[in-house]
């Protein structure tokens, strides 16, 4: 997509916001650029990755978030601009370094952009990453649609370089997932040179003359943000309700104000910085209203920080009545969509309104409650994480004595689902279910007779399972670990790590190898093809009695999307018609029923499985599992 | 040609893996190049597996409007597959919609389980009738793998979307979509899924 670098000032091209964020760096001048993947960020490094060459740029997928946030830093300050990207997940794990960042602060424009991910649809849990700005006294900016994405990214590079500090952007899933008009500006022409400054190092140590430091630099900060043209107001002097909302509540507010044809009667105050907020224009804008509403998603960050300004200014403003997270008028989970925003509106102002004729939503409904089956997710067709976990509930089984296995973030994560057949029964953070296991794997001392299994990804293992994998050998933890080699970042959109021999902007890279380190680490390790369940089942049921400190399986086998990319397909599969017995075989439908690849079907009027050629990506699984061998494979 | 309201409301819907994401921005692309004010939406999460997927696009002439479409609001609905066709007029479906079909169903998993049922087609194909104002349908999937790979429904349906002039769009306009920004794949197959899918489409009455 290198609409990304045309240099056509006043252009406008169509981009996600994702790749504006990452266009407005550009337009910057930014130099280096660092990233661990992680829905909805992974484009804004992953856009830069494809131009870093054409660019003169150094761009990278660094192993987790920390490392990447210091690579970033690194080149501000040495005096070029930085950016790092991360999921809201992501800033947990680099906030360590942050906290300190802060207090050093920077020298080169460094921004940090950190994506949301409201209702955690694709995460493991629902965050604010906001309340980092205020734990770190940091400038906070979000955006709310594309072409102030772009643009605000070029003034946060601005900002940064102005007060010294790294500045925070704070986008959401319907911010950085979506796409609109974006009008270019130019790319400069930028040679600077990097040095660092020895003279004048960068520590927090000692704190407090830091911490003060840090304090007149955000005082600074709060002068910067009174004339931000990223604070917009729309609406009448006096409204009867005054929105406060940011981000993607921007647009849903002005959709719901004009369907409920209310613009007269309601003002809306977009805040496009947010931490630390424009005390006199939020002041000026509580004056205007005796009815305030907050719209924004997460937690009400907003919300609390303009109510502590208006409990410093109560004795000027009068009274107010405020709605949002905290009164209910607003979900307290979950994103915000057009439905709840009109509706906090409408029950607020007692505005009446039917989105479509009564009688046609009624039958709508009733029709989908009829028809429609739910649609649960479940691994693609191939995958070979359907057949691990096939293979560890089998072994489980043989093995009798109740496992537990333990798991964390990646596509592997749906093994707590139907798809991976409830096998996996913890699931928390990048790397948990190995750090869990150093701890399950010490209570057999206690008397726990239950086996220990963690699962863990390959770009997982090395973004945060490998100091578990220390710990579980230095403190003789006794577990099974398997991994899940699929060859790539699979969840995020198949970025490369240090185990797939390429970077970021597809160059060649060494492999880190990680039957090697694992053994470095003290580890028995075995490896097997999860394609080949008989020899995976069998390997694992001995790993699983040896009992003697970590053992390690590596389940290689590639990502099915990725094999599909590449056009790789491995065999041709067919149901044999007149062998499978349907109904009256003894396997109750084993294919269909338990095993559940997408690629099958059952065929109702023949009572009998079916291959979905629009599905199957030609695995071979299913083939190994029928009972019967009445699924055919032929190599291709 | 304009388009027939402003905004105009798009839904693709289908499941993961269907192309929904990329076929609405080669549509997106296709219309900013006639100086339209496009936003696109889209709800994928971990959608690559199997789950229900949409796109949802806005078509102004002036503003920009936000990524999602409110309740009854879908003026288009273009769904790969058919159960998720009535799932999304269930919730953004008023009197005036109109409907370009795929009539080719993607089990769940659940129903290949047996553990529920999928609906008969005819049935889902009758409410999505009585839904819509007006019902386009062809079997994308099925073309698309005559072409060689089930890839290219997409592709199909957007040909299809083009035959029933509804949206200004162009074959001109695909190709010259498909040679700028996504010069990896490959024009012809691209051309002819497009080209079939304009001439297989057909109303259903
Ligand atoms: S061969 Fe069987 S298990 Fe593999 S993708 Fe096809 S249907 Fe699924
Ligand atoms: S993307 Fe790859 S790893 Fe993820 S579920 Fe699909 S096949 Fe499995």
């Amino acid at each position: 997509m290198k609409s990304i670098i045309q240099n056509i000032p006043g252009k406008t091209v169509l981009l996600m916001g994702n790749e504006a964020i990452a266009r407005g760096a550009l337009e910057a001048g930014v130099k280096v650029c660092a990233a661990y993947p992680g829905n909805p960020s992974s484009e804004i490094i992953g856009t830069l990755a494809q131009v870093a060459d054409e660019m003169g740029l150094h761009v990278e997928w660094s192993v987790n978030e920390k490392v990447a946030l210091e690579v970033a830093a690194a080149a501000s300050f040495a005096g070029l601009r930085g950016l790092c990207a991360m999921k809201q997940n992501g800033l947990n794990v680099a906030s360590d370094f942050l906290l300190n960042l802060n207090l050093t602060g920077c020298r080169g424009g460094l921004v940090l952009v950190v994506a949301d991910d409201p209702a955690g649809v694709s995460s493991s849990n629902e965050e604010d990453s906001r309340i980092f700005a205020k734990l770190g006294d940091l400038p906070l900016l979000e955006p709310a649609h594309f072409q102030e994405a772009k643009e605000m990214t070029t003034f946060a590079f601005e900002i940064s370089e102005q007060l010294g500090l790294p500045v925070l952007i704070r986008s959401v899933t319907r911010v950085s997932h979506a796409r609109g008009n974006v009008c270019l500006d130019e790319l400069p022409q930028s040679s600077h040179r990097p040095g660092f400054e020895t003279n004048r190092p960068l520590t927090a140590f000692p704190a407090l003359p830091h911490h003060k430091i840090l304090h007149e630099k955000f005082n600074r900060a709060k002068q910067i943000v009174e004339a931000s043209p990223f604070n917009i107001y729309r609406g009448p002097e006096k409204p009867e309700l005054m929105v406060f909302t940011c981000g993607s509540g921007w647009m849903y507010s002005l959709e719901a104000v004009i369907s409920l044809n209310a613009q007269d009667r309601v003002g809306i105050l977009k805040l496009g910085t947010t931490w630390p907020l424009p005390e006199n224009l939020v002041t000026q804008h509580l004056r205007q209203a005796d009815r305030i509403l907050f719209l924004e998603e997460v937690d009400p960050f907003l919300e609390n920080n303009v109510k502590e300004i208006y409990a410093q200014n109560c004795l000027t403003l009068g009274l107010k009545a405020f709605f949002g997270k905290t009164s209910g008028h607003v979900p307290d989970i979950g994103e915000l969509h057009p439905e709840n925003v009109l509706r906090a509106i409408q029950s607020i102002m007692n505005i009446s309104y039917e989105p479509r004729p009564s009688d046609y939503a009624a039958r709508a409904r009733e029709a989908a409650a009829e028809l429609i089956p739910d649609r649960a997710l479940g691994f693609c067709a191939g995958c070979p994480h359907r057949s691990t976990y096939w293979a560890i509930k089998v072994a489980l089984a043989l093995d009798g004595r109740d496992g537990i296995v333990l798991g964390d973030i990646g596509c592997y994560s749906l093994g707590i689902g139907p798809s991976g057949f409830g096998q996996m029964k913890t699931l928390h953070a990048m790397g948990s279910g190995t750090g869990l296991a150093c701890g399950f794997g010490q209570l057999n001392h206690f008397g726990l007779n239950q086996p220990v299994i963690a699962v863990c990804g390959d770009s997982t293992f090395y973004h945060a399972a490998m100091p578990a994998l220390a710990n579980a050998h230095y403190n003789g933890a006794n577990f099974l670990l398997l991994l899940l080699d699929n060859s790539a970042t699979a969840m995020t959109g198949f970025q490369p790590h240090p185990g797939t021999g390429e970077t970021a902007t597809g160059k060649e890279a060494p492999v880190i190898d990680l039957k090697a380190i694992c053994e470095v680490f003290g580890a028995r390790v075995e490896v097997v093809d999860p394609f080949d369940v008989e020899a995976t089942v069998k390997t694992l049921l001995n790993l699983l009695q040896d009992e003697k400190g970590v053992r390690v399986l590596i389940l290689k086998r590639e990502c099915a999307l990725l094999s599909a990319k590449h056009q790789r397909r491995l065999f041709r599969v067919e149901v044999d018609q007149k062998r499978c017995l349907g109904e009256t075989c003894g396997c109750n439908r084993l294919c269909t029923r338990l095993f559940k690849c997408p690629g099958l079907m059952w065929d109702k009027s023949a009572g009998k499985a079916r291959i979905d050629e629009a599905i199957c990506t030609g695995c071979g699984v299913c083939a190994e599992i029928c009972p019967a061998s009445a699924i055919r494979k032929e190599k291709i | 040609m304009f388009i027939p309201k402003d905004p105009f409301n798009v839904i693709v819907g289908g499941v993961g893996g269907q192309g929904n994401v990329l076929a609405s921005q080669i549509l997106g692309e296709m219309l900013i190049i006639q100086g339209y004010v496009i936003t696109i939406g889209e709800t994928y999460g971990a959608s690559q597996r199997g789950g229900a997927v949409m796109s949802h696009l806005r078509i102004s002439a002036k503003d920009q409007f936000s990524p999602l479409i409110p309740e009854g609001k879908c003026d288009l609905l273009v769904a790969l597959e058919p159960v998720e066709g009535l799932r999304i007029l269930a919730h953004y479906g008023n009197p005036g919609v109109i409907t370009l079909l795929n009539l080719r169903p993607i089990h769940p998993i659940d129903v290949i389980s047996g553990d529920i049922v999928y609906p008969e087609l005819s049935q889902v194909i009758a409410k999505i009738k009585e839904l819509s104002r007006q019902v386009w349908a062809l079997n994308a999937t099925e073309v698309a793998l005559e072409i060689g790979d089930p890839i290219f429904s997409n592709i199909v349906m957007l040909g299809a979307l083009n035959a029933i002039e509804v949206l200004p769009i162009h074959r001109r306009g695909f190709e010259s979509v498909i040679v700028d920004l996504f010069p990896s794949r490959t024009l012809n197959e691209n051309l002819m899924a497009f080209d079939k899918g304009r001439e297989v489409v057909q109303k259903i009455h």
